[in-house]
């Protein structure tokens, strides 16, 4: 079901969603369960789908095998619109990564440091999946660091990428 | 007189601005107000009457010019605004340039006028935009890909790109340093701004992490204010109070592969770790005839100090990779260095109005007239935001 801009409301939850909240309990390097609000769109749903059944995927040129993320209506290669899915096995390596350390709204600041990285699937190169790094000693977070990823799950139906180092 | 360019047509003849204010600072004002003070500014430094202007280029979505024009009763024969963000600081002056070229208008003002009592572009990522007094960003299917993992704020975000910049290059906070250290020290003699206490490289070391590697002193300043900038036909320019300061070149846009920037992450690795310039960088090299070696001073874009060294590169002042040591190497500084950079302390320490200050200030270099004056500046760079497409320049002459 989609609303008029396309949008799936049916996976979209948030502070004042219809899904309820998740686990209250803040846990240090995790965004809130409360603040994260997962919106999609008809190109975007089967990769939060896939995920709230703890699978990775990552979009696929039909015609001509590019891969590309997020997913998006076209592909950037050859513009075709046949649009296909890689699932790849839950590990990959960190691109680059941040560690916040500031609370940009109050919301997060139990919750700090968090440490965002940005991971490529060892089967996707070039697609960057961005995450928490749970229960990491920010210090041991490097570029080049080898993760598994996995899918937390925020309540019923949506889930978020996250990583924990290998 | 039939190539088709910008080079030499048009000039800026007169440049105006507000006082900064600390963010939130400038109310009960508004920010239109501010706006045409900024105009009112700008006309009478041109020695211009105010229904001269006929024209508005904006950028970073603007302001309501149909109720500026009914508040100043001005004709108006030209208004558009550059997509994007701050990106478009120096383009809006490049798209002034057009309309004038083009014969739409003869007299265009460029102005940003920001106050960020309540839209402040430090949380303009995060999430919970329902709820009211606020400025956050509503979900969307492609913040969604970023914002559930509390990539809120740009710092955040240009951190993921520094921190890329350091592990392929082996570029050190203490290159960052010294960006933030040398503008500081520029703004130190400035009575427009805000931040005058000289930065010691011991207090840049002790202060709080914001987004490592990002520390306090590598974001810029939230603040209020307006900065106006005009643009007429260079034989017109002769007749105003001010030598003209010639546009040599103005461009703007860039890649299809760095698209978004910093909020999509997803850009080839051998330009994740840039400005998003080279593009434009190239486009207004060939425009104006003049290379990086022709620069006396360079007005950069300073959100987050590692940016000012990714444009360093990007604008062809050293390869890339060697931003880091270039600046160490003290090339930037005031007055000594080969190219001083953001001569009136920049966004960093001077004050932020998303870019203008340094066109502002490229217009005073090049009459002579700076504060920190680079000694016989002939050439002049001033860029946009690295931020999405459209990324912007201008390169001036006297």
């Amino acid at each position: 079901m989609t609303d008029d801009a396309g949008r799936d409301p049916g996976l979209r939850a948030g502070p004042d969603g219809a899904d309820g909240r998740g686990d209250p309990e803040v846990r240090v390097g995790l965004v809130p369960d409360e603040l994260v609000d997962v919106m999609t769109d008809r190109w975007t749903a089967p990769y939060w789908e896939a995920l709230a059944e703890g699978r990775f995927v990552v979009p696929r040129c039909e015609a001509c095998g590019t891969l590309r993320f997020p997913p998006t209506p076209f592909c950037p290669s050859c513009r075709s619109d046949r649009l296909g899915w890689l699932e790849v096995a839950p590990r990959g390596r960190i691109y680059t990564f941040t560690v916040i350390r500031h609370a940009v709204i109050p919301e997060v600041a139990a919750a700090l440091p968090i440490v965002v990285a940005l991971v490529e699937p060892d089967e996707a190169p070039g697609c960057r999946i961005v995450g928490n790094v749970a229960d990491a000693d920010p210090e041991q977070v490097h570029v080049g660091a080898e993760v598994e990823m996995a899918a937390r799950r925020v309540r019923d139906g949506v889930a978020v990428p996250c990583f924990r180092l290998r | 007189m039939s190539e088709l360019t910008l080079r030499d047509r048009t000039a800026i003849v007169g440049v105006g601005a507000t006082p900064y204010w600390r963010r939130g600072e400038s109310r009960p004002r508004t920010t239109m107000e501010l706006a045409a003070q900024a105009l009112f500014a700008a006309c009478d430094d041109a020695g211009l009457p105010i229904e001269a202007v006929d024209g508005f280029a904006l950028y970073s979505m603007g302001f309501d010019v149909s109720l500026f024009a009914q508040w100043l009763n001005l004709d108006v024969r030209f208004s558009a605004m550059l997509t994007g963000g701050g990106g478009g600081s120096a383009g809006s002056v490049g798209l002034a340039a057009a309309a004038v070229v083009s014969g739409q208008a003869t007299c265009v003002a460029s102005i940003m006028s920001l106050q960020q009592a309540a839209s402040r572009f430090g949380a303009a990522f995060a999430p919970g935009a329902r709820r009211p007094g606020t400025y956050r960003a509503p979900p969307s299917p492609e913040g969604s890909f970023l914002q559930p993992a509390g990539l809120m704020s740009p710092a955040q975000m240009f951190a993921l790109l520094t921190r890329r910049h350091m592990h392929r290059y082996g570029t050190r906070r203490e290159h960052f340093a010294e960006v933030a250290v040398s503008t500081r020290a520029n703004a130190v003699r400035r009575t427009t701004a805000l931040m005058r206490e000289p930065l010691t490289h011991e207090a840049y070391f002790s202060a709080r992490m914001i987004a490592d590697p990002l520390c306090l002193y590598d974001c810029c300043l939230e603040t209020d204010g307006a900065v106006a900038v005009l643009t007429t036909r260079v034989d017109r320019a002769r007749d105003c109070r001010w030598p003209p300061v010639v546009i040599a070149a103005s461009a703007h846009g860039g890649a299809g592969r760095w698209g978004q920037g910093i909020t999509w992450l997803g850009m080839p690795d051998d330009s994740f770790a840039s400005s998003g310039h080279r593009p434009v960088a190239e486009a207004a090299w060939r425009m104006a005839g003049l290379g990086p070696d022709d620069v006396d001073v360079a007005l950069l874009y300073d959100h987050f100090s590692p940016l000012v060294i990714m444009q360093l590169e990007d604008y062809g002042f050293c390869p890339v990779g060697e931003g880091g040591p270039f600046v160490a190497d003290g090339n930037i500084r005031w007055p000594d260095g080969r190219l001083p950079v953001n001569t009136h302390g920049g966004n960093l320490s001077e004050a932020y109005i998303i870019g203008m200050t340094h066109v502002m200030e490229a217009v005073e270099q090049l009459r002579g007239t700076a504060v920190n004056q680079v000694e016989g500046a002939e050439v002049a760079l001033v860029t946009g935001g690295p931020a999405g497409i459209p990324v912007s320049n201008l390169v001036l002459h006297r």
